[in-house]
């Protein structure tokens, strides 16, 4: 498929490997921001197509994941109320809340949609005047534009009965609180295409020069992802430290202006909880007073539900790139995306749902490319060993 | 609550991880043909029905009946809509059980048909969906012979839910069964897989895709005779298995066989079949072709010294025309499927969890 197999191309990959392996010195260890990302590099087998000594631990970046567990029972609780239509994205449908998930309450005769477009909402709320309709609006500052638009619409075209239950958070807070940490061990990151694109990446430089941590704005592409990483990579060696674009096809430094005037025109900037990490402050948005007759959380009265994570969950180390997922005992069975425990298996986008999706703990501490006899079809495997 | 569930994580921490039932209530994903689907039949189902035959689980039984040696099966048809680009659920409830049929190597020869209807349905829709089964019958070659009608109150069905039952003769010599696997053989595709589930996603979604998806739905049995004609000295064991990936897709279908017959395998990404419109399509939802269902495709393991044959056979077929080797059978890592990638890395493919859900992003 056009501009896309070009990025998937064996050859190119082995030529990026094989200069890592030519410029690398020391082991390092590298962060992908973004869920979709890790998606790609396990999907792909990127992590075993790279050197060796040059880690990928996987980071903060999927929307699902990060979600409190607590909005996650504000939204179930509102999606019960029988006047509810409640619409989301596909994947918040299996996330379990403290009782059961959307699939659940829709079984149990809750009416949930999914939605592909937040717009959507505005034909439902329409067809359906004696209906609330609510929007679970998360997500980072990718679905940001598309959602302070619903809220944008509703409010203007003063359609009453349309609200959102906001949850959204912001990227550079989180990479600063996972850089400040005492037992980081993070060196570099590939940075975050689909946020960049939206706000550009001028906001990570101060980061970058802080910290003195390259940050390489990266795609999602197996190719994208290896240059991203061997870019990276570059400028430890070197010992640089600066904001590089490798997903230079789809953003510049400024973003996309448009997007950004009406996320900040909707919503303003306020402290969020971090599933599996915690309170981070002024990491992410709620609508503006302006716009409380669209604001779920006020209309619907779900402000004070409060809800703990189970404890043997250790998404919060996976998310900051401390620990893999196949380090916690429970991965892959008490622990499943059937039953997930936790922030990072209940996304398709987190990084234990992904090793999950790809079989990562069908043989535990063997590398896929030795059980996958990779000389059967005459493809030579990942590493050189 | 919150202390419930810490408590009951820490309970059961440590303990035998027993196979978690979780859900008192049916959801959708017990119908997706995934993990889901397959709990319920090894928790509720076989439980109660366990027998020599039934436990195969093949997609039919084969029973003796005097000399003869019949496939039956069944299957139910709840599509949603009932008419979309390239068949309709009079169609699909033809080719399904057909191809149920065809997938134990069998003649299809006699159809029932059940009707659950909801009050409220237009009868010319019936209609409609009723030409398109005696068409699609009277293509494969089979008649229906009994049938039974039940009407609903509306709003307790969806329009038409039909359930058809087959039964076929399988001709001596043929053996074909998801247990029969060794390693060596080879897995051969019968085309391009993922356009009958992308036809109905972009339907019921109202998506709208450049170029139309349209489903493959058709009845197979034509070509597994073409296949099971291939010149032979050692009669027709040389297809071991066959099997239609619909729900699940080709994925969740050959994970199935690599269970049954405690054999490993390994595709090739770039030799599987996917349609640019498919591929598309799926990229922008967050889909995995390999997931999605399929209703006029086969999967075939071979015995390697018969494959380059059958596929030759197979490709002389209109429905086998795209027809390709895509990996083959392997000792090691038994129960599991692995496919090298594209870019030359190496991945699972596990058995469809619920529903395939459409990413956030």
């Amino acid at each position: 498929m056009k501009y896309l197999d070009e990025y998937r191309d064996g050859d190119v990959a082995q030529k990026i490997v094989g200069e890592m392996r030519r410029i690398q010195t020391r082991p390092w260890v590298l962060m992908e921001v973004c869920g979709g990302q890790t998606h790609s590099i396990v999907k792909n087998g990127i992590d075993h197509l790279i050197p060796e000594g040059v880690e990928l631990v996987h980071g903060p970046g999927c929307p699902v994941c990060v979600t409190p567990l607590e909005m996650i029972d504000k939204a179930h609780a509102i999606a019960r109320r029988p006047n509810v239509i409640f619409c989301s994205f596909g994947d918040m449908l299996r996330v379990p809340g403290s009782e059961g998930d959307l699939f659940t309450i829709k079984s149990l005769g809750g009416d949930v949609r999914v939605v592909y477009s937040p717009l959507d909402c505005l034909k439902i709320a329409r067809a359906n005047p004696s209906k609330q309709v609510v929007f679970f609006a998360i997500g980072f500052e990718t679905t940001a534009p598309a959602n302070a638009m619903l809220a944008w619409q509703a409010h203007e075209q003063q359609v009453t009965n349309l609200s959102l239950l906001v949850s959204h958070v912001l990227v550079p807070p989180a990479l600063e609180a996972i850089l400040q940490a005492d037992d980081n061990r993070v060196q570099g990151f590939l940075g975050p295409g689909h946020v960049c694109a939206v706000m550009g990446y001028r906001e990570y430089e101060p980061i970058s020069a802080r910290y003195q941590v390259p940050i390489v704005v990266t795609g999602f592409e197996p190719i994208d992802i290896l240059h991203g990483t061997l870019m990276t990579l570059q400028q430890l060696e070197e010992d640089r430290a600066v904001v590089e674009n490798q997903y230079s096809r789809v953003l510049g430094p400024d973003g996309n202006g448009a997007a950004q005037k009406l996320v900040n025109r909707v919503f303003e900037v306020t402290d969020r909880k971090w599933r599996g990490i915690g309170m981070i402050p002024m990491s992410g948005f709620q609508l503006r007073d302006e716009f409380a007759r669209q604001d779920a959380e006020k209309l619907f009265d779900v402000a004070e539900i409060a809800t703990l994570e189970p404890e043997i969950c250790i998404s919060g180390q996976i998310l900051r790139g401390i620990k893999k997922p196949h380090d916690c005992p429970a991965f892959g069975t008490l622990c499943t995306p059937q039953r997930p425990l936790g922030a990072t298996m209940v996304s398709a986008e987190g990084a234990c749902a992904a090793y999950y999706a790809y079989g990562r703990h069908l043989q535990p501490g063997k590398p896929l490319h030795q059980i996958a006899s990779a000389e059967t079809l005459g493809v030579p495997a990942g590493r050189g060993d | 609550m919150a202390t419930k569930m810490v408590t009951k994580s820490a309970a059961v921490f440590g303990s035998c991880p027993l196979p978690i039932f979780d859900h008192q209530q049916i959801v959708l994903g017990h119908g997706s043909g995934g993990k889901l689907t397959a709990d319920l039949i090894d928790q509720v189902f076989l439980p109660a029905f366990k027998n020599p035959i039934l436990n195969k689980l093949d997609d039919q039984a084969v029973v003796t009946v005097g000399s003869s040696r019949l496939a039956f099966t069944t299957d139910s048809f709840v599509v949603t809509p009932i008419f979309f680009p390239g068949g309709d659920i009079g169609r699909l409830a033809v080719h399904g059980t057909v191809n149920d049929l065809a997938m134990s190597g069998a003649r299809p020869l006699y159809l029932s048909a059940a009707f659950i209807l909801e009050e409220g349905l237009a009868v010319d829709d019936l209609r409609r969906v009723v030409e398109s089964m005696r068409a699609a019958a009277a293509e494969a070659d089979v008649q229906f012979v009994t049938g039974d009608t039940k009407v609903v109150n509306r709003g307790k069905g969806d329009q038409v839910f039909i359930t058809t039952t087959g039964i076929g003769v399988v001709e001596d010599g043929v053996n074909i069964s998801a247990d029969r696997a060794r390693a060596g053989d080879q897995i051969i595709l019968s085309g391009y897989i993922g356009d009958h589930g992308m036809a109905i996603m972009s339907q019921r979604e109202n998506l709208e895709f450049e170029g139309a998806i349209v489903s493959d739905c058709a009845s197979l049995h034509g070509l597994v005779a073409s296949m099971l004609s291939t010149p032979s000295s050692r009669g027709k064991e040389f297809i071991h298995c066959l099997r239609d990936p619909t729900r699940g897709g080709a994925a969740t279908t050959l994970n199935e066989i690599a269970k049954r017959s405690s054999v490993g395998m390994l595709l090739r990404e770039q030799s599987i079949p996917v349609r640019e419109s498919v591929r598309g399509a799926c990229e922008l939802l967050g889909l995995d072709p390999l997931y999605v269902a399929n209703e006029g495709k086969l999967l075939a393991i071979v015995a390697p010294e018969m494959a380059p044959a059958v596929l030759r056979q197979m490709q002389q077929h209109p429905l086998g025309a795209d027809a390709a080797i895509i990996g083959e059978v392997v000792t090691d890592h038994p129960g599991m499927v692995l496919m090298k990638t594209q870019i030359g890395g190496t991945r699972v493919l596990d058995v469809m969890f619920g529903e395939q859900l459409p990413r956030i992003c």
